[in-house]
């Protein structure tokens, strides 16, 4: 595809049916984000067909100088290849998802997910600093107005602390930003990964980064802004919320703090282990006491993104391949997990879980789903949830057995909050008569939910396919953290098969 | 330098101040009725000094040959600039004045004739290049500002507007010429170039009072914190065109002003004021921005957003490079543009009477009841809020990133902060139009020349206007050289 400018085209396609949906009919502006989000995907699959795996680090660039002070520079490495599969596969579920559930204000609803599609294809193929800071916080505008036009009873609540949060821990990245590019000359992304930044200088760039990242991650304690937002969004806002955009912040760890401040992500290594330990734990309790089917499925998010940092600052291979299987998983799996609770709040219009109960008698086609994504939640074998956590976890645990044993405490709890609540939606008597009178999923909910089980049950069977694409370039970012990367307490040998006395000494000696 | 090259330097404020004074005459004999042929003809009086004015912006004229009347007056790319985005924003006062005015029967000829002196004044100030040219043109903008303020006689709110502007401008004034007179004082030169030199050792003590007080009352002109404090009053009390006459070419004027005196007659001595800029320009951001939270009035609450404006236009200021100065005129353009259009929608708030709203809460459910009206006003206060992809992002993007070159990270990082303090009462204009129940005031239809305006102001500030980046940022830096040259 050379000299095709396909990645324009792909944030084209959608910007042009955002503008046309703003002016159409609720009917039909439905079909053109339908056909405009379909016509992604096609080009996202023709995008991953064409990625030549192991070849250039960086592909598909297109570098153009509009602009005064940045470029209009896009180009794909693997992780933004597979983050950007991410979005054009579930932004045509949330179309879908909102196809009845959304009746007043269509046309502008459907611009705004449109406008979201362009914004997040953007942050992930943006070359340049600048644009990718435009990208990444111009989404702040249509996730702003989602929330709080279409959202529920508490929805301006949460749209403001959405938006004033995120906001604020963007400002001072783009200080950061400025700084950086004033010191390297150069405002390209490739370049400033490669830039070496004075040490001491690292520490506060690093520092501003985390601000913004760990707001868009969440990280514990400036998670907040989250259940609020889910609780409040509708359906496919919740989707595109925990599917993609929390995807933004461990994006921003493995494209800027890692690689262009190695030194400093070593230095507050333990901030984010304790962090994300925290996390792990106390917001797996949070979760196991909710009565809100989106407030527990929100905290388990956290939960999850913190199994992602650590893996993140593990500093080795597995590790980072973990935490970008586990964004992945996560993406596709809480989407999922979202959908399912729309499916019957479109029928009940309440999420409480105490309303429902034993819907595996009146629903089974919706039992038998959201089984599989409760499983793939909690990480079983044979899902993408499993593979995404054992990676990750067996990263960290190369440097610190500590965080590992409690980041594994968070997959128990995780089965426990998870289990809990399917047993009571899906099992049990049916003690509500208007729960137990919903019919099945029809066609339509069929259709949003197959691929993504189909897409669940592949990455966590055959995950290579996934890994492959990513893999050089994981290895380009262990090579350049190496020089930094802390040693170990575990003293693992990998790949050097120890004969069996010797296991028998050291095996769980930590 | 001979009079005929000097005479055609000025030739703008020429035409300004001939047209004005044959429409004056004009005015006063024709009476009433000849108030749309005089408002035509001082649009078309501004819009021919904008294209004299505009050859020498693309030319990026500097050095002594902008020189006029023996160094009192500089017409270089800098002044051109400024007077460019003046001229235009005083067209567009005169455009959406006589809707406003003709409802109250109170649209008179003089009210043109009035924006064109003031505007003559804007010119002569952005141009000065003594002491002295600066006096006459910033008190021919104020004294033509006091009536406009008070153009409403009968209305109480009006003339207390003008009062209020007239008593605390007469202050300023008399704190900028003590200022001004310690100066000459001191080094005995009214000329900019002359303190300059006489500077450049360093400054002594009646120096340094001289500049201090020159900026306090520089800062009252911008309503820049701890000088604001009229600004609410008089923007909410003045008619609504005026208000937006107001807070668009006067400030505009008396920025470029102060970036002169600052950075050309004090340029040598920057460390002397910079502290005081840094100060203002933070207190500005967040007086500015809490300031605004509780303001139930659209115009109050846009005023307290002209202040916050200027402390991020200050933040350029205090960079005191070539860059600030360029990223000053960058987000001078966008401010202009923005402040035009939330103008123009306040204007376009009228009850199926045709009388004026001002509240917020009338902006309610603006989003199904007049859609096109409020996506404008939602990318314009998003834009204010610097929010990107809307230019008002890029003002701050360029005012921020000369702070940075200029190694102030601590005023960046504070101001950028205090920034989201200023979102949540433009994000709260946003909600109200689009998250709340309508409450279906805005009725009335708008004339043409309104939309053609807000038009123009939202594509300007639309992530359209990135494609002109490159023009705008290398006219921009023509005229930040200019001044840094004639300096």
């Amino acid at each position: 595809m050379g000299g095709f400018p396909i990645l324009s085209i792909m944030l084209l396609v959608p910007l042009l049916g955002a503008i046309a949906c703003l002016f159409l009919e609720a009917k039909q502006a439905r079909l053109v984000a339908l056909v405009a989000t379909l016509i992604d995907l096609a080009l996202g699959i023709a995008l991953w067909v064409n990625f030549d795996i192991g070849g250039a680090q960086w592909q598909f660039v297109e570098r153009a100088d509009l602009f005064a002070g940045f470029q209009w520079a896009m180009g794909i490495d693997g992780i933004s290849l597979m983050l950007i599969m991410l979005s054009v596969f579930l932004m045509p579920v949330c179309i879908g998802a909102s196809w009845e559930a959304i009746q007043k204000r269509v046309g502008e609803y459907m611009a705004a997910f449109l406008l979201m599609e362009v914004l997040m294809i953007g942050t992930f193929a943006a070359q340049d600093i600048f644009l990718f800071y435009i990208f990444f916080e111009a989404g702040l505008i249509p996730m702003y107005l989602i929330i709080g036009i279409w959202g529920g009873t508490d929805r301006i609540y949460a749209s403001y602390k959405f938006f004033l949060y995120t906001l604020l821990g963007s400002v001072l990245m783009f200080i950061a930003m400025l700084w950086m590019v004033n010191e390297a000359g150069t405002s390209a992304i490739p370049a400033l990964m490669e830039y070496d930044f004075p040490a001491g200088a690292q520490t506060w760039l690093w520092l501003a980064f985390f601000a913004s990242f760990a707001v868009k991650m969440p990280m514990w304690p400036v998670h907040t802004w989250l259940p609020a937002a889910h609780v409040q969004a509708p359906t496919a806002g919740s989707v595109i919320l925990a599917g993609v955009l929390l995807k933004l912040g461990g994006y921003g760890f493995i494209r800027f703090s890692l690689p262009m401040f190695p030194e400093a992500s070593v230095q507050f290594m333990w901030v984010i282990f304790a962090l994300s330990m925290v996390a792990v734990v106390v917001t797996s309790l949070i979760a196991l006491v909710q009565h809100d089917m989106k407030k527990l499925i929100a905290y388990s998010s956290v939960a999850h993104m913190a199994i992602v940092t650590v893996g993140l600052f593990s500093f080795n291979v597995q590790g980072l391949e973990g935490s970008m299987i586990v964004m992945l998983s996560h993406g596709l799996v809480s989407g999922a997990l979202f959908l399912c609770v729309g499916v019957i709040y479109d029928r009940l219009h309440t999420r409480e879980i105490d309303r429902y109960g034993g819907l595996s008698i009146n629903m089974p086609k919706y039992a038998v789903l959201f089984l599989l994504f409760t499983m793939a939640s909690i990480g079983l074998p044979g899902t993408s949830g499993f593979v995404g956590e054992f990676l990750s976890l067996a990263g960290i645990y190369q440097v610190s057995s500590t965080v590992a044993f409690v980041c594994t405490t968070g997959i128990i709890l995780g089965a426990a909050y998870m289990l809990y609540l399917y047993a009571r939606v899906a099992y049990g008597v049916q003690k509500n008569e208007d729960a137990a009178a919903m019919p099945d999923l029809n066609m339509r909910e069929m259709w949003l939910l197959a691929p993504i089980a189909a897409v669940v049950l592949w990455m966590g069977v055959y995950p290579e396919s996934f890994l492959a694409p990513m893999r050089s370039d994981i290895a380009i970012l262990d090579a350049r953290l190496a020089r930094a990367a802390p040693a170990g307490d575990a003293h693992l040998e990998i790949g050097e098969p120890a004969p069996v006395t010797e296991e028998a000494e050291h095996g769980g000696g930590h | 330098m001979d009079f005929a090259t000097s005479f055609g330097l000025i030739i703008p404020e020429m035409i300004l101040s001939v047209s004005g004074l044959i429409l004056l005459l004009i005015a006063a004999w024709g009476g009433r009725e000849s108030s749309q042929p005089v408002s035509i003809a001082s649009c078309i009086a501004l819009g021919a000094a904008f294209f004299l004015v505009a050859p020498s912006v693309c030319a990026g004229a500097s050095g002594p040959d902008t020189l006029a009347f023996g160094g009192q007056f500089r017409a270089d790319a800098f002044a051109g600039m400024a007077k460019l985005m003046i001229y235009a924003a005083a067209g567009a006062a005169l455009v959406v004045a006589p809707a406003y005015f003709d409802r109250l029967k109170a649209m008179r000829p003089e009210f043109a004739v009035l924006v064109l002196f003031a505007t003559l004044g804007m010119s002569i100030m952005v141009s000065a290049a003594d002491l002295l040219t600066l006096y006459i043109g910033l008190e021919m903008n104020s004294l033509a500002a006091y009536v406009l303020a008070a153009y409403l006689r009968d209305d109480d709110r009006s003339a207390e507007a003008g009062l209020k502007y007239f008593v605390l401008g007469a202050l300023a004034s008399g704190i900028l010429l003590f200022g001004m007179s310690l100066t000459y004082g001191f080094t005995g030169t009214t000329s900019f170039e002359g303190i300059r030199m006489a500077t450049a050792d360093g400054l002594n003590g009646g120096m340094l009072f001289g500049v201090i007080f020159m900026l306090a009352g520089l800062a009252f002109k911008i309503s820049a914190v701890p000088f604001h404090m009229w600004t609410p009053d008089v923007y909410e009390g003045a008619p609504t065109p005026v208000t937006m006459f107001f807070a668009s070419a006067p400030k505009v004027a008396a920025i470029a002003l102060t970036a002169r005196v600052a950075l050309e007659a004090f340029g040598t001595q920057a460390e002397a004021w910079q502290q005081v800029v840094i100060f203002a320009a933070l207190a500005s951001i967040v007086v500015g921005a809490l300031g605004a939270i509780g303001q139930k009035n659209i115009k109050r609450l846009l005023a307290y957003s002209s202040i916050n404006n200027v402390g991020f236009i200050l933040v350029g200021l205090a960079a005191a490079n070539v860059s600030g100065a360029s990223a000053m005129l960058i987000y001078l353009a966008f401010y202009v543009a923005m402040t035009v259009g939330s103008f123009v929608v306040v204007l376009m708030m009228r009850d199926e009477n045709g009388e004026p709203v001002e509240g917020i809460g009338d902006l309610a459910g603006l989003s199904t009841t007049r859609p096109l009206m409020a996506w404008c006003l939602l990318a314009i206060m998003f834009s204010l809020a610097g929010i990107p992809p809307l230019m008002g992002f890029y003002g701050k993007w360029m005012v921020f990133q000369a702070a940075v070159e200029a190694d102030l990270l601590a005023l960046a990082a504070i101001g950028i902060g205090a920034s989201v303090i200023g979102a949540f009462y433009y994000i709260k204009i946003v909600k109200v139009m689009f998250f709340d129940e309508p409450a279906d005031v805005v009725k009335a239809k708008a004339g043409w020349e309104h939309w053609t305006l807000l038009a123009i102001s939202t594509l300007f500030i639309s992530p359209i206007a990135f494609l002109i980046t490159g023009w705008l940022g290398s006219l921009a830096d023509m005229a930040a050289a200019a001044l840094f040259f004639a300096a």
